[in-house]
């Protein structure tokens, strides 16, 4: 059993889920020594509020940050049942059932173990990563969509025949020209600059089509 | 052109592969590879894989037989000598393809159309060693062949245009969906793939994943059939290597450099799903999928 703490605007639950409804509004002892569960965009800052608590696991969701803002980098007796969490979405698409759950290497396998069975029994998928920037899907993919629209750039094919290729190719669904028009090349770009930032590879540097349509979003014109 | 017998040269995955996709076209495909034991596991995999499309209702026992009436498996080069097309399907190693070329010209008809399946190499490189540059096109199959459409057809820059509108419709009769790419590093799937697969390998190399949590974060999220350790195993970590040595090689693009955990699987023999280890466990060698 888990409590959850929301501040609102939760990207990893923005309308009602499993996961929301199955969580326990007592605040009695038993319960709090359960697992607790801050979401939203707050959710962080609302931990560090909260100060030491005796819940069995703690579990935080996270934006783009690393779980280490919160629970410092080295091992910490206080934050070792804390682990972070996102539900992956690409930027204004519904959020997909992957939950990515962060854990440092000192957080007890306890806590982990607690964690990924409550998302689990909502139906969510768990993969577990270690606290990284991009965790595991913005670290892969993001590179990716930016060699797409750097090729777009450079002619190899038309946006059409890149799309084709790749999901006739290696049977993806959605091509990546097609995936960026829907779910927002400006979230593409908020995302690369900052995993560019954190990490200060070329890889992740925003492409200049996410540029531009940032400057656009934002009504540089 | 009329195409009755098609040569595939290289009994290994993508090779067999091949050589299955030509034979259900109910042409008559010989496969020609000097090791008579990885020829006999080519057939009994292209076999099995028969066997599941009928269990599956996919096919018909008499189709499935047909099917592989059409296979005949040889060690010796020179009964390819009657082949109108050849694919090869070896290493990502340009002298290796030159040497193949060159003595399949000397025993091959004037008609014969010379193809290479490779994914890295130039097209225009790899024909100008052939002895016939004029005829000779690039045909990019995906893994696995059997099952995935999608054909990269690259000329050379010396490809004669009738002998490119040939392969383009050989292409066609054998059920696959070819698209025209640039004779560029890579051409346009693995200039993509390469460079992301080392990207995750590189992740499992500094320990913020396991390789079976990257696979089910990449396929919930993103909806792919396969993740990326899946398709590494099945590409093979040692043919990871040779498409990372060639792709590095033409762009010097560091995400192509070949990151040292695959150096060192290789080392150990852990190649991927054809020995039963590579970044993930199997229990069998099978052909992916019906």
């Amino acid at each position: 059993m888990y409590r959850i703490v929301n501040s609102d605007n939760s990207r990893s639950f923005p309308s009602p889920h499993d996961f929301i409804a199955s969580a326990s509004r007592s605040e009695s002892e038993s319960e709090v020594r359960g697992g607790l569960v801050f979401t939203g965009i707050q959710a962080g800052r609302d931990y560090l509020r909260q100060g030491s608590n005796p819940a069995t696991f703690v579990a935080i969701e996270l934006e783009l940050e690393c779980l280490g803002v919160y629970t410092g980098l080295d091992h910490s007796e206080e934050h070792q049942h804390t682990v972070g969490f996102a539900r992956f979405r690409m930027g204004s698409a519904e959020p997909s059932q992957l939950i990515e759950l962060v854990r440092h290497a000192w957080t007890s396998d306890q806590a982990v173990a607690l964690a990924r069975t409550a998302f689990e029994n909502s139906g969510l998928v768990v993969a577990i990563c270690e606290d990284f920037p991009g965790r595991i899907v913005n670290t892969l993919i993001r590179p990716y969509l930016n060699a797409a629209l750097s090729r777009l750039d450079e002619k190899l094919a038309t946006a059409e025949d890149l799309d084709k290729t790749l999901c006739l190719g290696l049977g993806y669904p959605e091509g990546p020209i097609e995936l960026l028009a829907r779910t927002g090349l400006a979230e593409h770009y908020d995302v690369t600059s900052a995993l560019y930032f954190a990490l200060g590879q070329e890889s992740y540097a925003p492409a200049r089509r996410a540029h531009v349509s940032k400057q656009r979003h934002k009504g540089i014109i | 052109m009329n195409i009755k017998t098609v040569g595939v040269v290289g009994s290994g995955t993508m090779g067999s592969g091949i050589a299955l996709v030509c034979a259900r076209a109910g042409y008559e495909t010989i496969v020609f590879d000097r090791n008579q034991l990885a020829l006999d596991r080519a057939f009994e995999q292209a076999r099995k894989f028969l066997e599941k499309s009928v269990s599956r209702k996919k096919l018909n026992q008499n189709s499935a037989d047909e099917i592989l009436s059409c296979w005949k498996g040889v060690t010796e080069i020179k009964n390819l000598a009657e082949c109108d097309v050849i694919i090869e399907a070896v290493f990502e190693d340009l002298s290796v393809k030159h040497e193949l070329f060159s003595e399949l010209n000397s025993i091959c008809p004037d008609h014969t159309l010379f193809v290479s399946n490779t994914s890295t190499l130039s097209i225009t490189e790899i024909a100008g060693g052939s002895g016939r540059d004029d005829r000779f096109i690039g045909m990019h199959f995906c893994l696995p062949a059997q099952l995935m459409k999608l054909v990269e057809v690259s000329p050379g820059l010396n490809t004669l245009p009738d002998n490119l509108a040939c392969i383009w419709q050989f292409c066609v009769d054998l059920g696959q969906n070819p698209v025209k790419t640039k004779d560029t590093p890579g051409f346009v799937l693995n200039y993509f793939l390469v460079p992301y697969h080392n990207d995750a390998i590189r992740m499992v190399e500094k320990g913020i994943a396991e390789p079976g949590d990257i696979d089910k974060a990449i396929k919930t999220a993103m909806g792919y059939k396969m993740g990326p350790m899946e398709l590494l195993d099945l590409v093979g970590l040692d043919t990871q290597k040779l498409l990372c040595d060639a792709l590095y090689g033409a762009t010097y693009e560091p995400r192509a450099a070949c990151p040292s955990l695959v150096k060192r699987m290789i080392a150990a023999g852990h190649l991927g799903k054809k020995v039963g280890k590579g970044l993930l466990n199997y229990d069998n060698n099978n052909m992916f999928g019906a």
